[in-house]
């Protein structure tokens, strides 16, 4: 009897463990990115300074999903970016905006997205037109810079 | 003055070739316990006898001070990323500094303290006892039978108590800045989830646990089986176990650290 209540309390020891480990993976480090329904869409951006994968897409503030690509597109040689938006999230229409933000002073970069007008709606495989590249604060002083030895 | 100064020498010698001897004496325990190794079955009881009493029992102090543990770097990390505006970022924090450094390492203290201290005293009391020598007598190789388990069940259950560690302190931390300081649930989780990497911080992690599981153990059995055998032996012995694992988790500590997280 007393062995069977050490191989219980063993077997339930090393559950533990795994489902520990498991949550690591998803929850800690989003290895499998969760089991929410999504749908991709993608944008095409001229910088994306320091967005990285597993960002957050959010609307008005709102997590609406995350980013889960990012490459260099070879011919226009511009950054392309997919998201995953969540599939209950399915009344953006097809000429919203995406936005690269900093969430705070220090914090990571975000998208922010925001819905336009049109009645068609954005669907798996859709690319947003309108994007706005991320805010980089070294080209913003060689601009002001450059304006100030024009003057 | 010549006597003195071969004296000094003498005795630098003495405490070198003790010390060799008696890394070189563990070594020979750690090899002959893991490498022979054919009795499967009666061995797997073993193990997982040592597995309760080094794993499930520790299951408790480990979760707690994890959960605690946690919750205070939600704390502080709030406190002091509210004043940048990056109170998003306390997620981060909290995930990046317990996976890859306090879970392995608090983990590792509270294991050696908890369960190498017990490990030493109870062979201890074998050895003081005479049971590691009536073994021998009757024919079986205490080396097998008593601290081979032993050596198993602390590499098994490092890694699993580590884990454990982790994840309760990451839900402790959410619990305090997500539920209590208000920190908006979908970037905490969402700035953690891209910035902690599954192969370098998480694994890394782990690896760091079983690196410590192993030297704990291989400690405390040893200064089991070295220990003179009377009462004080024994509380010296101990001592010598949570001390020696201590000093080793955190000098092993910072040279994984550095090769791992480093950039050597």
């Amino acid at each position: 009897m007393h062995a069977r209540v050490t191989e219980v309390m063993v077997g339930f020891f090393v559950v533990c463990g795994i489902l520990a480990g498991l949550a690591l993976a998803v929850s800690v480090s989003g290895i499998a990115g969760g089991s929410k329904e999504t749908y991709k869409v993608y944008a095409y951006f001229s910088n994306i300074g320091g967005l990285t994968e597993k960002a957050e897409v959010t609307m008005a503030g709102v997590q609406i999903g995350k980013v889960t690509n990012i490459s260099l597109d070879p011919k226009r040689l511009v950054a392309k970016v997919e998201m995953s938006i969540f599939a209950d999230v399915d009344f953006l229409s097809i000429d919203s905006s995406v936005q690269i933000l900093t969430s705070g002073l220090l914090g990571g970069k975000y998208i922010g997205l925001a819905s336009g007008a049109e009645d068609e709606m954005l669907k798996e495989g859709s690319v947003i037109v309108d994007s706005q590249s991320a805010f980089v604060l070294e080209e913003l002083i060689g601009k002001f810079l450059f304006n100030k030895v024009g003057e | 003055m010549f006597n003195s100064v071969v004296e000094s020498l003498a005795g630098v010698g003495r405490f070198s070739i003790d010390k060799l001897a008696g890394f070189g004496k563990a070594s020979i325990v750690l090899f002959h316990a893991l490498v022979v190794w054919p009795q499967f079955r009666t061995n797997t009881r073993l193990v997982i006898n040592q597995l309760y009493s080094l794993g499930v029992k520790s299951l408790l102090i480990v979760a707690v001070s994890g959960l605690f543990i946690g919750m205070v770097l939600g704390l502080q990390g709030y406190t002091i990323l509210v004043d940048f505006g990056s109170e998003q970022s306390v997620g981060q924090m909290v995930a990046l500094s317990l996976v890859r450094e306090l879970a392995p390492v608090v983990t590792a203290l509270l294991f050696a303290g908890r369960a190498g201290s017990a490990l030493t005293a109870e062979i201890g009391l074998m050895k003081a006892t005479e049971q590691l020598a009536s073994l021998e007598m009757i024919g079986v190789d205490p080396l097998r039978r008593i601290v081979a388990p032993r050596l198993w069940g602390g590499f098994i259950c490092m890694p699993i108590l580590s884990m454990i560690f982790a994840i309760v302190g990451v839900y402790g931390g959410a619990l305090v800045s997500v539920e209590w300081l208000g920190v908006y649930s979908g970037s905490f989780w969402s700035v953690m989830q891209s910035a902690v990497d599954f192969y370098d911080d998480v694994l890394n992690g782990i690896i760091k646990a079983i690196v410590f599981g192993f030297v704990i153990t291989w400690i405390a059995v040893y200064q089991g089986m070295e220990s003179v055998p009377t009462s004080e032996g024994i509380a010296q012995a101990t001592t010598r176990t949570v001390v020696y694992s201590s000093l080793m988790i955190l000098a092993l500590d910072f040279v994984l650290t550095a090769l791992m997280f480093g950039g050597f």
